[in-house]
């Protein structure tokens, strides 16, 4: 059953990096980064579940997973309204150009 | 029952993350990116881990919620009226992604996973908390100051720019000529 569950992991992160990689849009990127930490989040419950429910060790990487997640997001649209304040772009593509 | 559990939420929120990138409307993309982490949130609770299961879903309609306004002010599209393609190098994307999920399939199923060691305690949440505040007390120290420079740097970014800005320590120096009005050069 462990396997399967970090199978439906790995499958969420796979599913993630190909939208973080794919996108052009700064929010759906975002999306994509958070599918991936989607995926880290239901492997570590997996791993605390059939490996060492004994021990709180999975239950705090959860938590730090889930803060990252709340730090990408918040940082994320921090940048995203600067640089749409600064040069009304939104998308990677055009925030990559080196003009004035 | 965990199988069956597992194979009802487990196949929804590999789906609907996929979904996540084939809708061309971005409200359902966000709704999309809502379900596969409620599935998620729901596996957690089943394994056990009510409380952070909990907390996962509900931090996610949070944020599923300010996602959905960021993409109605930001997103030429945000109702999905017209289909369109935002992707850039779509082949190289999949190719990697693909042989990702292959190189984690392969170790998930070559490594020799220990036997479970222990069970759980009785208080699952007493047993995160415990720790938290005893022996992980520094990382629960450091996850702490990392949310706050993370509040601090969100304002400082996000905030419009004053009239008492200056450029560098020179109270002469004039701001840098800006191609669009509104920025740093006003």
């Amino acid at each position: 059953m462990l396997q399967l569950f970090l199978l439906l992991a790995a499958a969420l992160f796979a599913i993630g990096l190909y939208g973080a990689l794919s996108q052009q849009s700064i929010v759906m990127i975002m999306m994509g980064l958070e599918l991936m930490l989607n995926g880290v989040t239901v492997a570590a419950g997996a791993f605390w579940h059939y490996l060492a429910p004994a021990s709180a060790a999975g239950q705090v990487i959860l938590v730090v997973v889930v803060v990252a997640m709340a730090v990408e997001m918040a940082a994320g649209f921090a940048v995203t309204t600067a640089i749409f304040r600064a040069r009304d772009v939104d998308m990677t593509d055009m925030a990559a150009d080196l003009k004035r | 029952m965990t199988t069956a559990v597992f194979w009802i939420l487990g196949p929804l929120a590999a789906a609907s993350g996929f979904m996540v990138f084939r809708f061309s409307s971005m409200a359902r993309a966000t709704i999309a990116l809502l379900v596969s982490f409620l599935a998620s949130g729901g596996l957690l609770i089943w394994l056990g881990l009510a409380y952070l299961g909990t907390v996962v879903i509900l931090m996610m309609i949070m944020e599923m919620v300010i996602m959905a306004v960021f993409m109605i002010a930001y997103m030429m599209n945000p109702a999905g009226l017209m289909p369109m393609a935002m992707y850039h190098n779509k082949r190289g994307s999949l190719a990697i992604s693909i042989a990702v999920f292959a190189l984690l399939a392969a170790g998930i199923f070559a490594a020799p996973w220990p036997r479970r060691a222990g069970a759980p305690p009785r208080d699952v949440t007493f047993q995160l908390g415990a720790a938290l505040m005893g022996p992980q007390m520094l990382t629960m120290i450091v996850l702490g100051i990392t949310l706050f420079a993370t509040m601090v740097a969100s304002v400082v970014l996000a905030t419009h720019r004053g009239r008492y800005d200056r450029f560098g320590d020179d109270l002469k120096r004039r701001p840098p000529a800006d191609p669009m009005r509104g920025g740093v050069g006003r």
